[in-house]
């Protein structure tokens, strides 16, 4: 930190002022408002759609507001209460469970074609392109698409009737089946962007690193595990955060696919059918806070076990 | 693994000058793993497409033949573009290409001028306030959007913007933070000598954003107009929740209403899907590379 190059910088950039009276403003500021100018819409937007928002949140979540009324009723912690105590309300975090099965499968299988595709293989790109292009599909088409391929006589059903199998179980009809086949289909969505993701990692190792290994007779597997493993690392971390975060707000496909019946309905299905369903604000705000405060542990708990080191700008 | 393991492999470098070998990145997967390697890769193909070209084959067929035949039939004729048609005409198909459109273009717009200009201000200025800004912006990333709309609900209809598509509009352009780190990312390469010699000639702070920052980043806003383009296209909910008017259905609700009068006409059904998936393919051969880039970007901000 030397002061007379940042100095010259700062004679240079403002001719009219004292050279050097704070060598800490790097780069000048010009007049004070002046980045408050290019804030002021970004903030506004910001503010007005982020942050009153989750402020309201919490004020709603302690009354009983309809969404209409002009009086918000105010009940103290009864929802909170009601969430806690009322197992048609908690008993939805169960299903959260097969998404979050669902995600651990699907950061394998593509972690496991990523490794494949990082090795030198024929119609590389092509087999990179199919994996990858059903995450760029839209949502809506996946569910109707999936609705035909697990109906009675469907696409899954005459598939399996090929290798002998009859008689297959209700796919999105068994309230024991429902969730995994959604899970199954939200695998299918998302398991491309993992596999590009672990893709680019794997591939910005420099190249020596595999020869030199090569050179010293490592397997495979070594390979895998002491040069693959540690180089994807942060972006491993990463996705397992979002995966876990994905999995607690399931909502997309199976809201799409089945909105919430047999079973299948997940605790996002059940905020927003709180909120414009049955026109309980107030209980809906809660659970919104709820799911809020635990993707926020998540991520605490994920940041202290992988520091990230681009975590602040600069 | 054994701490022996980790010393011969983990600092390869020291014994690569000893032997200068012909280069090779062959994979040492002996015969029976190259073979596994292909077959798992082939069964990630049909499992990635199957579900698509079955409705695609099902796209063309009659509705007596998709009453008659198993999905893994071809239908009599490739030429039958009766349910697409249909899909288009009576389903608001067009309806909804339009309304996409319409939203996709000022969004992007908007995404890019807030998001450079939010960029513009954190890189380029020192202030106070800036690290409470700056920390604004990340911990918004961190609200999971679905849930706050119990309360965006409630700000958007105050706004008099319900069932129009403006409450689309503002809420993509709002707060779209990957863009702002894109953008972020790309103007710290941005030589700030540039600014001051600008500014040297007697230009201001916003003749420097608009005549050197904006044209510079050019490569940013392709990245952000992609990635943005995808998602605004696929976006289902909030035109679900802001926008029930028929007249105002973008893609994806108005395939999601063909549930109800088609609920029987598969055919139909597939179609419409299909015409939605049409461009997104075309997108995605002609972009692959900025794609994938952009993506990688985007998610590890």
């Amino acid at each position: 930190m030397s002061i007379a190059p940042s100095a010259a910088r700062q004679d240079a950039a403002r001719p009219s002022t004292r050279p050097s009276a704070r060598p800490r403003r790097r780069k000048t500021a010009g007049w004070g408002a002046t980045p408050w100018l290019f804030l002021l819409i970004p903030l506004a937007f910001l503010v007005t759609f982020t942050y009153i928002p989750v402020a309201n949140m919490f004020w709603y979540s302690v009354t009983d507001w309809d969404g209409l009324a002009l009086e918000k009723g105010f009940v103290g912690a009864d929802n909170f209460v009601s969430i806690s105590t009322r197992p048609e309300y908690f008993r939805v975090f169960a299903v959260s469970l097969y998404y979050l099965v669902g995600a651990g499968a699907q950061l394998i299988l593509a972690l496991y074609f990523a490794t494949l595709l990082s090795f030198n293989t024929r119609f590389k790109n092509f087999f990179k392109g199919v994996i990858f292009f059903p995450y760029l599909l839209n949502g809506v088409a996946i569910g109707l698409m999936f609705l035909y391929f697990f109906r009675p006589g469907g696409t899954l059903d005459s598939t399996l009737a090929i290798f002998g199998l009859q008689d297959p179980p209700l796919w999105l009809g068994d309230p024991s089946i429902v969730n995994i086949s959604l899970a199954a289909t939200s695998v299918w969505r998302y398991m491309g962007l993992n596999f590009v993701l672990f893709l680019g990692a794997i591939q910005s190792v420099p190249s020596e690193q595999y020869e030199a290994a090569d050179l010293d007779g490592a397997s495979s597997w070594q390979k895998f595990r002491f040069i693959i493993l540690p180089s994807i690392r942060r972006i491993l971390g990463l996705t397992m955060i979002l995966a876990v975060s994905g999995a607690l707000s399931a909502f997309e496909m199976p809201y799409i696919m089945t909105g919430g019946a047999n079973g299948s309905t997940t605790f996002v299905i059940q905020t927003v059918d709180t909120a414009f369903r049955f026109a309980n604000v107030g209980l809906a705000s809660a659970m919104a806070i709820v799911l809020l405060v635990i993707v926020l542990l998540i991520t605490a708990v994920q940041r202290k076990f992988f520091p990230d080191e681009k975590a602040t700008v600069e | 693994m054994t701490t022996t393991e980790r010393a011969t492999v983990s600092p390869p470098q020291s014994t690569a000058p000893a032997s200068r070998k012909p280069r090779r990145r062959r994979a040492d997967l002996g015969f029976l793993g190259t073979v596994l390697k292909y077959a798992s890769l082939v069964a990630a193909c049909v499992a990635a497409l199957m579900p698509i070209v079955t409705i695609f084959m099902l796209a063309f067929k009659t509705n007596e033949e998709y009453r008659t035949t198993g999905p893994l039939d071809a239908p009599s004729s490739w030429l039958n573009f009766d349910n697409f048609v249909t899909a288009f005409t009576q389903g608001g198909m067009v309806t909804g290409f339009l309304n996409t459109g319409f939203i996709l273009v000022i969004s992007i717009t908007g995404t890019i001028f807030t998001g450079t200009m939010t960029a513009y201000a954190i890189d380029r200025f020192r202030f106070r306030g800036r690290p409470l800004v700056t920390g604004l912006f990340l911990l918004a990333t961190l609200v999971p959007a679905v849930t706050t709309q119990v309360a965006t609900f409630q700000i958007i209809n105050g706004m008099g913007l319900f069932n129009t598509p403006w409450a689309a509009i503002v809420l993509f352009t709002g707060t779209d933070i990957v863009a702002i780190f894109i953008f972020l990312q790309f103007m710290a390469s941005i030589p700030i000598s540039l600014d001051e010699a600008a500014m040297l000639d007697g230009a201001n702070r916003f003749t420097v954003y608009w005549r050197i920052i904006l044209p510079l980043l050019k490569p940013a806003v392709a990245t952000v107009v992609i990635i943005k383009g995808i998602a605004v296209y696929n976006e289902f909910y909030i035109p679900f929740l802001y926008m029930p008017s028929r007249d105002l259905g973008v893609i994806s609700t108005s395939l999601f209403r063909f549930m109800g009068p088609f609920g029987s006409r598969w055919e139909v059904i597939a179609a419409g899907a299909i015409l939605v998936m049409i461009p997104t393919l075309v997108a995605f051969l002609f972009l692959q590379r900025f794609i994938y880039n952009g993506l990688v970007s985007g998610a590890t901000k």
